[in-house]
């Protein structure tokens, strides 16, 4: 049988024709030389549209007696000996004209953006023989910082990466999604883009006499400059028509807050390494935000003691509703109510003379006066060099305080600036969307085009708008797949993935990023620009030309001498248009601010006073909905509760207690808008006050992945309370589900797996903290093996764990890296995730208010792996390069390793798990062709990106130099923002990781077994108020 | 009592019982020789190709150097399979009309690339890299052959894992001068032993790479 | 030992053999049992049934062949299952045979003398189940054979470090030696069936087997050095199998694994399920073929002993396992004793100290050693609760270990129990075949008995 299962394994490395590659059952993949090819290709097309069972389905173990059947004639027809020990013939496809740059073999990478979150994210794409198949960042983009910055300038290195977050590594599966939509459909039938245009006109026309006066647009938030220039040339041409933009998660609580304190909607941003006290008042500012790489990077290396930096880390005071991963690494953390955090508000600004509040403020608060005290008398300390961060949740009052405090505190110009905002019209987007139903309502409406959006499922609740859009009679729905809102419509248009596109987007400094395609759309799909440019008449236009097109006519306008043609090539390499940067905006707080505020008091009474209230929360997976069918990021384990496939109701220990809940249990939770029945979760630490719950769930349409996963919240939003409502009964329904989560006990059972101590500790004693001594040894060094001699290079990584804030953009990264597949929700609760890279999460102290602590878990790299001396045929063997091999193809699968890994980071695959990438073919042109893509009953875990380091070293060697320090990054590290993994030679003494490794505050996880790990974590080191009793004192494990 | 037996059992029994542990050895002789026979690693063996490439034409008697056609074999992982156009930059002059090339000029008219049947073909979960064994030394001819005496080319080692690591285990003994990577026979013929191959594997900084992730990842 | 005064004298008057047997009486009770022409109904309904269960097993593997071990419950951190604890279980099983024959002989127990035949049969049966459950534990099957030193095409070895590769040897060496034994011990028998039966095609088969037995002088003699020979070779092996199988736990870092008293404990663990498996055949089957004049209640008796003491071992051994645990002061090693007693799988390890250590104690009592009833119940209880101790110290050891976060459950699925019943199934059905087509005692060292009680009188 010698080749035959092993070559189910194996992914063709170069673009080769795989014709008849394996013995298995599903073996032919299609043919393709050429990206235009590929997208026309009738064959591949038909298969792509083939519907494929999902994951789910074909991972029930129950077999019916017909497939039982059909599945034992083909391993019978498998038994041929024939097809198994002869190697199958395969077919080697040259290019007819070979294109200028590609070298066989070779990646190249592309300069893109993404726009997510209100600003754009600079992208470096990695694409094999035209295949998109790994993100990285663009440091050169202003919101993306660097990785290994110190030692690349060190070494002059030409190829830089740049962190990025979940969303991002993600794109690139979404891209391939054989969901998305791939024609034009008119009245659920199937259309062409001519027959389109040819009603639009007569459409228009109709329009033209009245001036436009019934044609609407609705759009996200756009920020792509040429877009813009496009609507406004459209509402030229249609002066009746009218533009909304709506996101469902949207930033109208700044907007309004900002209006009030300055009476313009600038907006703030920080430069949180000037800042030594933070208070973040509900403001998840690590993960969420325009700027939230830099600000998590900045954050981050304030947190990282030791070495230089001893005594510079900064104070993180959070007040929070919920549980957020900002809120996890904060030195104190109040978690309140929403009223309690306005109240809390005002409190300090009272503190700090904001006159007029005095008389008002006399209620009494959930909060006690000595933490009010305490946050007071450090910003006060620290004048100029602090912050006051407001959440998107909090309402107008909380923002313009806050930027009341930074005035106050004489942050502003130096911690915090301000800026224009850069999308398009800093508008309300639940006003907007409110105009326009009523719009409809009133029957003013006679063609409605939405670029994107899913209105139908997403719009404020009272508004209804999925039944109002029957009352449209043209309505054109321009997106990625045929959802909810699609459905609704006359006709819906394809729109191209991100990596389709030709576009063009700003950072949060309004610097310009040019967004280029890395293949043709697969599905014909239409951007944005070219349904505009139809409307404008022009049914042909190319996105590159009206981008392109756009940045001329501004290169022109601003009269430079030197040719367009360099800068538009410079601006597609590096990924940034140089000289699109504005300048921070200088405003004063208006005069009569004390009365505004005065005003918005009443904010406070209108909130409503239920004592528990539901907050409704952006999902940390599937943000507002939209990434609803992308696998990766739906079983990505939700940070707290670990829930894949799934959302829940997040309830506090005291609300569990209360109504005797276990997670698990279903409730039933009424409001005035409505009611819902979720799962519960129950996370330590959560506030008492409030229960959450992620929207972006329950999609209908979103595609065979997302369909039907978890409840949807939105029924229940209604514009006039988006974040919080209170609740009029929590009750248990008595019901339970299994919930498909990858971490079942959060407590350390007393086991020293975090070493954690306090700056003071640390400063006390840099050399040796005292909180690094427990009782045990920790790293014994005799053992009845022969000493290894460890010369050359030897790699290792350490983990700073007062770094990590647990965004899970490493966990994303690794399986996009490594061809890690997603098991389902089934599988998920078995057990049975495949994750190489894990966040544990651990609590520790009361329940109520625990010390939580994030704990990355990758293969240890074991100098002494238990694994490799169990395994009967050497599947898993030790590197001279200290690398702990895992070689899929010698496996046969006895699992002995993973019983005998302490860590258990290594995975298995119970089933196959890749079958899609055979049976689909657009799904084959996915995975990274560096690494091997496993087979049913293997064994696999993380390798440190080997294909990473052996690139490297056949580099290297070819020039007969040595590897420099940041030449070899892993796919985690690199998605690092906080850069909390730093991988490198141990052995060379100047190198990052050789220095953390030395450092006191480093150590072996579970070092008692002797297993001398080359993966090592760097204790925990927080910076509580001294004056402020310690939680984790009252420790209760 | 009736006889059961014939006599001559106790013959047969006893030939049965030593014969079976002969018969048994040679069945397991047979077995480790058969996966090593040509049958299975084809080795010899010429594969039918759309148009009957010969090496030994181009490669010694028209003297083309391996690196027109396999353009990449020094940077990259993969050699390099010519596009047609590298065919049709001498064969729209010369031959330009001959029957046997017509498949290419189809080719390159309409603009179909030539399916080539793989002769050299790892299985997909080995990464093998051309442009390292190049760059230490390791002629073209060490793995392939003496592809420039084959009219039809074909492989001319199993590729066989125990294969790969006899190179592996003493790459000393199978590297040479950079300069004769792309040597043909007969140059190499001319060529006199020259330095030693412990003293090139010093220069190269040849190292016996036999971890498992150097191949398999 | 007997807490009954008057028993010692009752002991001496029974014999190994009923009295009134002559050679003839004994060999035609046994062989007819074989050369019997037409078939029990109960052997018929007892065969059916077994034979279904084995179908079962068949379905089981062919499903788990096209999907893959996911069908199980297996998952990480519970990466072993059934499979695991079914192989050890049936190991154990497999001891009790080659004990009885080779060490016994050696030790000249005469009461061995009608129970060795069936007792290795079941051994090898039993070893047979065993030996399967290894190749479908394995997420590869296919490529069982790279755990055999050969020179492969890939240049590499097994990795001669693994104590799987050391199971590998030591059960497939025991698993041959066992054959080797039983069919040596066979050949006069057969011969006697040869020479008995009157139809053709049964003359001849016996006949090869037989291998030309005439039962000459010469022949006598060789027989019994080979005989003495193989049992001297079997003694040790029956120490080392399990020994070796106990290498995979105790060689592992698992806390609730990594012990040394693992070998000495998993001996005499295989002995108590052995004997327990002995006692549950022999009891059905001397009831039912009217044995008793040859399975007298003095072997239940003795048996009932042996079970007793290593019963006794076995209850020590988890002893000591809990001492360990607390001298070694290892907070994972101490969790896996609470977690035992007191976790998710509590409800199991009680049940099984019942089945191995309480229940059992009721053996100290003559009357329930003799009492055939009692006797089979507490045989079914031990063998319950061996394979419970097997199913802690695999899944229990495991889903528990040293990361919290990594704590997980293990669940057996349909296909998990199909398995299990299934190579229950195949053992009973091969002993039903083995019941009808060989003599269930040894014709020949019965007739040595018969002489030997009669110089007695």
């Amino acid at each position: 049988m010698g080749a035959c299962g092993q070559n189910h394994l194996g992914y063709p490395q170069l673009d080769i024709v795989e014709a008849e590659q394996s013995c298995g059952p599903s073996g032919n993949s299609p043919m393709w030389r050429s990206l235009d090819e590929l997208a026309g290709d009738p064959r591949v097309m038909a298969l792509a549209r083939r519907e494929f069972p999902s994951l789910l389905d074909r991972l029930v173990d129950a077999p019916s007696r017909r497939e039982f059947l059909r599945l034992m004639g083909a391993s019978l027809a498998l038994a041929g000996l024939e097809g198994c020990i002869r190697q199958p013939e395969e077919k080697i496809v040259p290019y007819v004209r070979a294109p200028e740059q590609i070298i066989p073999g070779k990646p190249l990478y592309y300069a893109t953006a993404m726009t997510h979150g209100g600003a754009s994210l600079g992208l470096l794409v990695e694409s094999q023989m035209g295949r998109p198949v790994k993100v990285e960042g663009n440091p050169l983009h202003p919101a993306v910082p660097e990785v290994m910055s110190k030692a690349n300038d060190a070494t002059k290195s030409s190829l830089r990466f740049g962190a990025t977050d979940a969303f991002a590594q993600a794109i690139v599966l979404s891209l391939y999604d054989p969901d998305r939509s791939q024609t034009v459909i008119h009245a659920g039938q199937i259309d062409t883009w001519e027959s389109f245009y040819t009603q639009l006109r007569e459409r228009l026309e109709k329009d033209t006499t009245t001036g436009g006066a019934g044609l609407r647009v609705l759009s996200e938030a756009v920020i792509s400059p040429t877009l813009v220039d496009q609507i406004e040339a459209l509402l030229k041409r249609f002066p009746g028509a009218k533009w909304h933009q709506y996101e469902p998660i949207n930033e109208d609580a700044a907007i309004a807050g900002a209006r009030l304190a300055f009476g313009a909607s600038i907006v703030p941003s920080y430069d949180l390494a000037q800042a030594d006290v933070i208070l973040s008042l509900d403001a998840d500012f690590l993960v969420d935000g325009p700027q939230r790489l830099v600000d998590g990077r900045a954050f981050a290396e304030r947190r990282k003691v030791g070495g230089a930096n001893a005594g510079s880390m900064n104070r993180l005071y959070m007040v929070e509703t919920g549980r957020t991963q900002t809120g996890a690494v904060a030195d104190h953390r109040l978690a309140v109510g929403p009223r309690e955090v306005i109240q809390f508000t005002w409190a300090i600004a009272a503190a700090f003379g904001l006159q007029s509040a005095k008389s008002r403020f006399s209620e009494v608060i959930g909060v006690s006066q000595s933490w009010i005290d305490v946050v007071v008398g450090d910003l006060r300390k620290s004048r100029g060099r602090s912050v006051v961060l407001a959440g998107r949740m909090q309402p107008p009052v909380v923002h313009a305080l806050a930027h009341w405090l930074n005035q106050a505190l004489g942050n502003i110009g130096t911690t915090v600036t301000y800026r224009d905002p850069i999308v398009a019209r800093a508008e309300l987007n639940s006003e907007s969307m409110r105009e326009l139903t009523e719009g409809v309502r009133a029957g003013e409406v006679s063609t409605l085009i939405m670029l994107g959006g899913n209105p139908a499922y997403n719009a404020p609740a009272e508004l209804k708008f999925g039944e109002v859009l029957a009352g449209v009679p043209f309505t054109v729905h321009l997106s990625e797949y045929v959802d909810e809102t699609s459905a609704q419509c006359g006709w819906h248009i394809p729109a191209a993935h991100l990596l389709e596109s030709w576009s063009d987007t700003r950072a949060a400094d309004s610097t310009a990023s040019i967004v280029q395609p890395l293949i043709a759309p697969l599905y014909g799909g239409k951007t944005s620009h070219e349904l505009v440019a139809a409307l404008l008449g022009d049914p042909d236009a190319k996105s590159h030309d009206l981008v392109r097109g756009y940045w001329e006519r501004w290169h022109q306008r601003r009269g430079a001498s030197d040719s367009f043609d360099a800068i538009w090539r410079t601006a597609l390499h590096d990924g940034v248009v140089a000289g699109t940067q504005m300048p921070p905006v200088i405003r004063t707080l208006r005069p009569d601010i004390a009365n505004a505020l005065e005003h918005e008091l009443d904010a406070i009474n209108e909130l409503p006073n239920a004592e528990l209230q539901i907050a409704f929360r952006p999902d940390p997976s599937v943000w507002d909905g939209r990434f609803a069918n992308n696998g990766w990021l739906q079983e990505l384990p939700r940070p707290f509760s670990k829930l894949t496939w799934n959302n829940a109701v997040l309830v506090s220990p005291a609300t569990a207690a209360e109504h005797s809940l276990k997670s698990g249990d279903v409730v039933e939770i009424v409001i005035s808008s409505g009611s819902v029945k979720l799962p519960v979760v129950v996370v330590p630490g959560h506030p008492r006050q409030t229960v959450t719950v992620h929207i972006g769930y329950g999609r209908t349409a979103a595609g065979r992945i997302g369909n039907s996963v978890g409840v949807n919240i939105y029924p229940l939003r209604t514009s006039d309370a988006p974040w919080f409502a209170g609740i009029d009964r929590l009750k248990k329904t008595g019901t339970r589900v299994n919930l498909a989560t990858t971490q079942h006990h959060h407590l350390l059972e007393g086991r020293n797996l975090i070493r954690t101590g306090t700056l003071a500790e640390f400063v006390a004693a840099p050399q040796h903290p005292k909180f690094m001594d427990v009782d045990e040894d920790t790293n014994p060094q005799e053992s009845l093996y022969p000493q290894r001699e460890w010369a050359g290079y030897q790699w290792g990584m350490v983990v700073n764990q007062s770094a990590c804030f647990g965004c899970n953009a490493c966990v994303v990264a690794c399986q996009a890296e490594n061809n890690v597949p997603i098991v389902g929700a089934d599988q998920v609760s078995r057990g049975r995730e495949m994750h190489w890279l894990r966040i544990d999460n651990y609590y520790d102290g009361s329940p109520d208010d625990p010390e939580t602590y994030h704990q990355p878990m990758l293969c240890m790299h074991c100098e002494m792996a238990p694994c490799e001396v169990v395994c009967p045929v050497a599947a898993t063997t030790h590197s001279d390069e200290g690398l702990n091999e895992m070689t899929y193809n010698r496996c046969v699968g006895t699992r002995y390793c993973s019983n005998n890994c302490p860590y258990k980071v290594r995975r298995f695959n119970f089933f196959d798990y890749n079958a899609e990438l055979r049976e689909n073919a657009t799904m084959q042109l996915r995975p990274n062709p560096d690494v091997t893509v496993r087979s049913r009953g293997v064994m696999e875990k993380c390798t440190y990106c080997v294909q990473r380091i052996n690139e490297a070293r056949i580099t290297t060697e070819k020039q007969d130099r040595t590897i420099h320090d940041g030449e070899i990054v892993t796919a985690c590290q690199a998605a690092c923002p906080a850069e909390a993994l730093t991988f490198g030679n141990l052995n060379e003494a100047t190198s990052a990781v050789a220095q953390l490794a030395k450092s006191s505050l480093n150590y072996s996880v579970l070092g008692e077994l002797n297993t001398r790990p080359r993966t090592t974590h760097l204790a925990v080191v927080r910076n509580p108020n001294p004056a402020l009793r310690h939680t984790s004192d009252e420790s209760t494990t | 009592m009736p006889q059961i037996f014939h006599p001559s059992m106790n013959t047969i029994s006893r030939l049965t019982i030593f014969g079976a542990v002969f018969m048994i050895s040679a069945l397991g002789w047979l077995l480790l020789t058969v996966v090593r026979s040509p049958y299975v690693t084809n080795v010899g063996v010429v594969r039918e190709q759309p148009v009957p490439f010969s090496h030994k034409h181009h490669a010694s008697e028209a003297g083309i150097d391996c690196r027109y056609c396999h353009t990449s074999v020094e940077f990259s992982s993969f050699a390099g399979i010519p596009p047609t156009q590298t065919c049709m930059n001498c064969h729209s002059q010369i031959w330009s009309q001959s029957p046997m090339l017509e498949p290419v000029r189809a080719s390159f008219r309409d603009g179909k690339p030539l399916a080539w049947n793989r002769v050299h073909d790892l299985p997909d979960y080995v990464y093998f890299d051309h442009s390292i064994h190049v760059a230490k030394g390791v002629a073209c001819m060490t793995c392939h052959g003496e592809v420039d005496q084959m009219p039809l080319i074909y492989r001319a080692a199993s590729l066989h894992m125990e294969w790969c690591l006899g190179c592996h285990r003493h790459p000393d003994e199978h590297i040479g001068p950079r300069d004769a990577v792309f040597a043909t026979s007969a140059q190499l013929a001319q060529m006199s032993a020259g330095e030693s191959r412990d003293r090139l594997a010093a220069d190269y900084h040849v190292q016996s790479k036999t971890n498992c992730s150097t191949c398999h990842r | 030992m007997n807490p009954q005064p008057n028993s010692t004298n009752l002991e001496h008057h029974e014999r190994l053999v009923a009295p009134g047997h002559t050679f003839a009486s004994v060999t035609d009770k046994i062989a007819s049992i074989v050369l019997a022409r037409q078939l029990k109904y109960g052997w018929v309904i007892g065969f059916a049934l077994s034979f279904g269960l084995t179908m079962l097993l068949l379905f089981a593997t062919a499903w788990l062949f096209v999907k893959g071990v996911g069908v199980w419950g297996i998952d990480v951190p519970v990466a072993w299952g059934f499979a695991i604890v079914n192989f050890v279980w049936w190991v154990g099983i497999g001891h009790a045979g080659t004990l009885i024959s080779a060490i016994l002989l050696l030790l000249h127990q005469e009461w061995r003398t009608s129970i060795n035949r069936f007792a290795e049969a079941m051994t090898l049966f039993a070893v047979a189940c065993a030996g399967m459950f290894p190749l479908l534990h394995l997420g590869r099957p296919q490529y069982f054979y790279w755990l055999v030193p050969y020179p492969s095409t890939m240049g590499v070895w097994p990795q001669f470090r693994s104590p799987l590769i050391w199971d590998f040897f030591a059960v497939s060496t025991y698993a041959t030696v066992s054959l080797l034994f039983w069919y040596v011990g066979l050949i006069p028998d057969l011969a006697t069936l040869r020479d008995r039966t009157k139809r053709r095609v049964p003359q001849i088969v016996y006949g090869i087997l037989a291998m030309g037995w005439r039962g000459s002088a010469r022949h006598w003699r060789r027989y019994q050095d080979a005989y003495l020979l193989l049992a001297a070779l079997a003694t040790p092996l029956v120490v080392s199998v399990h020994s070796v199988v106990s290498f995979d736990f105790a060689v592992a870092i698992v806390p609730g694994w990594h012990s040394t008293v693992f070998p000495p404990y998993f001996v005499a663990g295989a002995i108590y399920s052995g004997f327990a498996m002995v006692l549950t055949i022999a009891i059905p089957l001397r009831a039912a073929y009217g044995l008793k004049d040859f399975i007298t209640d003095r072997h239940l008796d003795n048996m009932a002993k042996v079970m007793l003491a290593s019963g006794l071992i076995v209850a020590y051994g988890y002893l000591t396992e809990t001492f360990t645990a607390w001298y070694s002061g290892q907070q994972p090693d101490l969790y896996v004793v609470e977690n035992r007693a007191m976790g998710p799988y509590a409800f199991w390890y009680w049940l099984l100290l019942t089945c191995n250590i309480a229940v059992p104690q009721f053996l100290w009592s003559a009357r329930v050693r003799r009492n055939t009833y009692a006797l089979f119940a507490l045989a079914l209880v031990i063998n319950l609760g061996m394979w419970l101790e097997r199913f802690i110290i695999v899944v229990v050891s495991l889903h528990r270990d040293f990361l919290p976060s990594s704590w997980g459950m293990y669940t057996p699925t349909f296909w998990d129990w199909s398995t299990l019943f299934g190579s229950i199934g195949l053992f009973v059905a091969l002993m039903f075949l083995f019941i009808r087509l060989l003599p269930v005692i040894s014709i020949f060292e019965m007739r040595e008995m018969v002489e030997h009680s009669e110089h007695e009188q």
